[in-house]
């Protein structure tokens, strides 16, 4: 039934956008926490965009990590911070302009992707079934570097951040 | 014309998942409010008490020796404490955040209902596989929906805007995101072992070659534990100790707000005992009775040996709360991060050398 | 002086949490059968349980405090308000009976409270009022079971408080202190 998964495309599309502009700028309530709890349910609604494409492993790790375990640890300081309301800021001229630089940047980036790719390739196929083992072989095969430098990276982060949280009790 | 509809696959799929949703959730709730009847009463026999003894509608006393009997058992008390959460009076306070405060209920039991739509609660029964959604990733979508019920209890402590709640929120995050890990990793050795993550197919394989508690003790003794730690039962119940929280997250909420609480948790018990059976008792399998049964009466006995072993597991998870005294905070996160984290690594580490000497 | 005992380190079996574990499952267990052989005093209470059969309440019990009347059936409370005053979470209100108030029912007391009112809502049970009174006139005795269906309900009035308090037949100072002033008018003083 195409015309179903197209629907839920489209549904889940709309929601994640949605969600997404609620959590930056969401006219009724400037809290964080509110923010957060979009930004949980725009991640959600993305990982419906990945159970469309088949990649279940993808959809399922999205949610574990980023909406059960990264979200909850932004809520957690939030709310150890007890942030207030968010104040509206006037625009400040440089936040402007790298803003919109990063923002023109990522569009150009992502339309030339998007027109080089084409239309609906094969890319469903490749993950239709079992994608598990296919993705752990693109990462631990053909990106095997770059993985390891983030993994590096990741731990750079972490020693730093024990180094930062040591540092007063001596 | 009703032949063909039924053979229609579509038709089939909705009607059939209908159902077993409805099934099984009946059978769940059915399930939460007898733990907490089997809950209460264990308690009782354990403390020298007698336990809910005196419930029962109108009519049954009349009922010559069962009736007394039943009533004696407190069969009917889950009832009245259904009719009493819907009458009670439903209070907000007036200084909580009250959109959260009111959600908050609502997201602690949908995680643990959802949990169970991917466990194989049976093998085939008339041709339909046991089991809501088959889904390839099985266990991993459990992790996902168990990782978001955190949000429920830490919105609540949150929301409630009071000094105990929020405690019980902070500790339930804090204690939940680390024994996710030890939880998942536990997990990663079983997966190891029968390389693949649909638990349909993991309970196939056990029924194959035998139960893998036996191949992963150290799995399961982690799983477990973790288990106790992400429904806040006993020995890790911080989020909601009483002596010092007052009732932690859910101290200011009353009537059915409280109640969706406390079925969540229940649930949660039961979901996890229902993981575990799956993962590391065969499923729906017994040792020497393996294959999907191919008749209506097999497909009922492999169910009936699902239920069984899972009230077994629910049993432990009662009794072990009366059993074992409250961890202190620092205890219990030295457990999580300093003992298991680095056992179920060893573990990993070490099957997956067993089997790759076996494979070579 | 003070002696410090080492906490001996804990072997690795112990720190496995297994002794532990044995033992509570040892003496859970031990419990548990035990009840369901019924074995347990509660599951040997023949004669039913609490609301049919109450409980009773062992010699001492301090239950709600409730104003006493001596051997003559006269209030023995002379609204000196000692109790109102201590009261911890003042659950006690006496209203005195003022210049042209009623006297006293009885010859050796001034005055006696015209209202005397226990809120059983506030009250603790913590028997100070009985420690302070000087009269002897308010006592905790055994109830522990209170109910009603209104707030006003809870709030015990004189005449309630006289009524369940009853007559307390135990010290009665002023039946000596009377008998020994009317002994000392009828009999001639002795003149040596
Ligand atoms: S028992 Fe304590 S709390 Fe109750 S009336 Fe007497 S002094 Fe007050
Ligand atoms: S009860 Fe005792 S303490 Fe209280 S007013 Fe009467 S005499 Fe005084």
């Amino acid at each position: 039934m195409p015309a179903f998964t197209d629907l839920l495309f489209f549904a889940f599309a709309g929601l994640t956008l949605l969600f997404g502009f609620l959590c930056v700028a969401n006219p009724l309530s400037r809290n964080p926490v509110t923010s957060a709890m979009f930004l949980v349910l725009t991640i959600v609604s993305m990982a419906g965009l990945f159970v469309l494409l088949h990649a279940f492993f993808l959809a399922a790790v999205q949610i574990l990590v980023y909406a059960g375990a990264v979200m909850v640890l932004f809520l957690f300081v939030i709310m150890l911070l007890d942030l207030g309301e968010e104040e509206r800021r006037k625009l400040n001229r440089v936040a402007l302009v790298s803003g919109s630089a990063a923002v023109i940047g990522l569009a150009v980036v992502l339309g030339r992707a998007l027109l080089a790719a084409k239309p609906m390739a094969k890319a469903g196929a490749v993950a239709a079934d079992g994608d598990t083992g296919a993705l752990g072989r693109i990462l631990f095969q053909s990106y095997l570097l770059p993985f390891e430098i983030l993994s590096i990276l990741l731990l750079v982060a972490m020693v730093g951040v024990i180094l930062l949280s040591k540092k007063e009790s001596r | 014309m009703l032949d063909q509809l039924i053979s229609d696959p579509t038709v089939r799929f909705v009607a059939f998942g209908t159902l077993k949703i409805l099934v099984v959730f009946g059978v769940l709730m059915t399930f939460v409010a007898y733990a907490v009847l089997v809950e209460r009463k264990l308690s009782a026999l354990i403390q020298d008490r007698v336990g809910p003894n005196r419930t029962a509608p109108p009519l049954v006393l009349k009922i010559p020796v069962l009736g007394k009997l039943l009533q004696g058992w407190g069969i009917f008390q889950p009832m009245a404490d259904g009719v009493k959460f819907f009458l009670k009076e439903d209070f907000t306070p007036d200084y909580v955040r009250k959109v959260y405060f009111w959600i908050a209920p609502a997201i602690t039991v949908i995680p643990a209902l959802l949990t169970i739509a991917v466990i194989p609660f049976g093998s085939r029964l008339g041709g339909e596989p046991m089991v809501i959604a088959d889904l390839n990733v099985g266990i991993l979508y459990t992790f996902g929906i168990v990782s978001l019920g955190v949000y429920g209890i830490v919105l609540a402590g949150w929301s409630s805007n009071s000094k105990y709640p929020f405690l019980g929120g902070i500790r339930s995050s804090a204690q939940m995101i680390s024994y996710e890990l030890a939880m998942g990793m536990s997990v990663v050795s079983v997966v190891l072992v029968t390389g693949d993550l649909n638990l349909g197919k993991i309970v196939e394989f056990q029924a194959a070659h035998g139960w893998l508690v036996f191949y992963q003790p150290l799995a399961f003794v982690i799983f477990l534990v973790s288990a106790f730690a992400e429904t806040n039962r006993l020995p890790f119940d911080l989020p909601e100790s009483e002596s010092e929280l007052v009732g932690g997250y859910h101290t200011e909420y009353s009537s059915m707000k409280f109640a969706l609480f406390f079925m969540g948790e229940y649930a949660n018990m039961i979901a996890s005992a229902a993981m575990m059976v799956t993962l590391f008792f065969g499923g729906w399998s017994l040792p020497f009775v393996g294959a999907p049964a191919g008749t209506w009466l097999g497909g009922l006995l492999h169910i009936g040996i699902f239920l069984a072993k899972m009230i077994v597991l629910v049993l432990v998870f009662i009794w072990v709360r009366w059993m074992l005294p409250r961890f202190r905070y620092d205890q219990l996160m030295d457990l999580g991060w300093r003992r298991f984290i680095p056992l179920a690594l060893a573990n990993i580490v070490v099957t997956a050398l067993v089997l790759a000497a076996l494979k070579s | 002086m003070t002696k410090v005992v080492d906490r001996k380190p804990l072997t690795f079996y112990e720190r496995t949490y297994l002794p532990t574990l044995l033992e509570g499952l040892k003496v859970t267990a031990r419990h548990f059968m035990r009840s369901v052989k019924g074995g347990n005093a509660a599951l040997q209470l023949g004669d039913g349980y609490y609301p049919e059969v109450p409980w009773q309440v062992a010699e001492g019990y301090r239950g709600a405090p409730y104003l006493v009347r001596d051997q003559d059936g006269n209030t023995k409370c002379v609204s000196c308000q000692l109790c109102e005053f201590v009261c911890p979470p003042k659950a006690i209100r006496i209203t005195p009976p003022g210049a042209d108030g009623v006297p006293a029912d009885r010859p050796n007391a001034e005055k006696m409270p015209r209202e005397f009112e226990i809120n059983m809502l506030r009250c603790i049970f913590c028997g100070l009022c009985q420690e302070v009174c000087p009269e002897e006139a308010i006592f905790l005795q055994k109830h522990y079971s209170l109910t009603g269906l209104t707030r006003e309900e809870m709030i015990y009035d004189k005449e309630r408080l006289l009524q369940l308090g009853g007559v307390h037949a135990g010290i009665q100072k002023w039946k000596h202190k009377l008998e020994e002033a009317r002994e000392q008018d009828t009999f001639p003083v002795k003149t040596d």
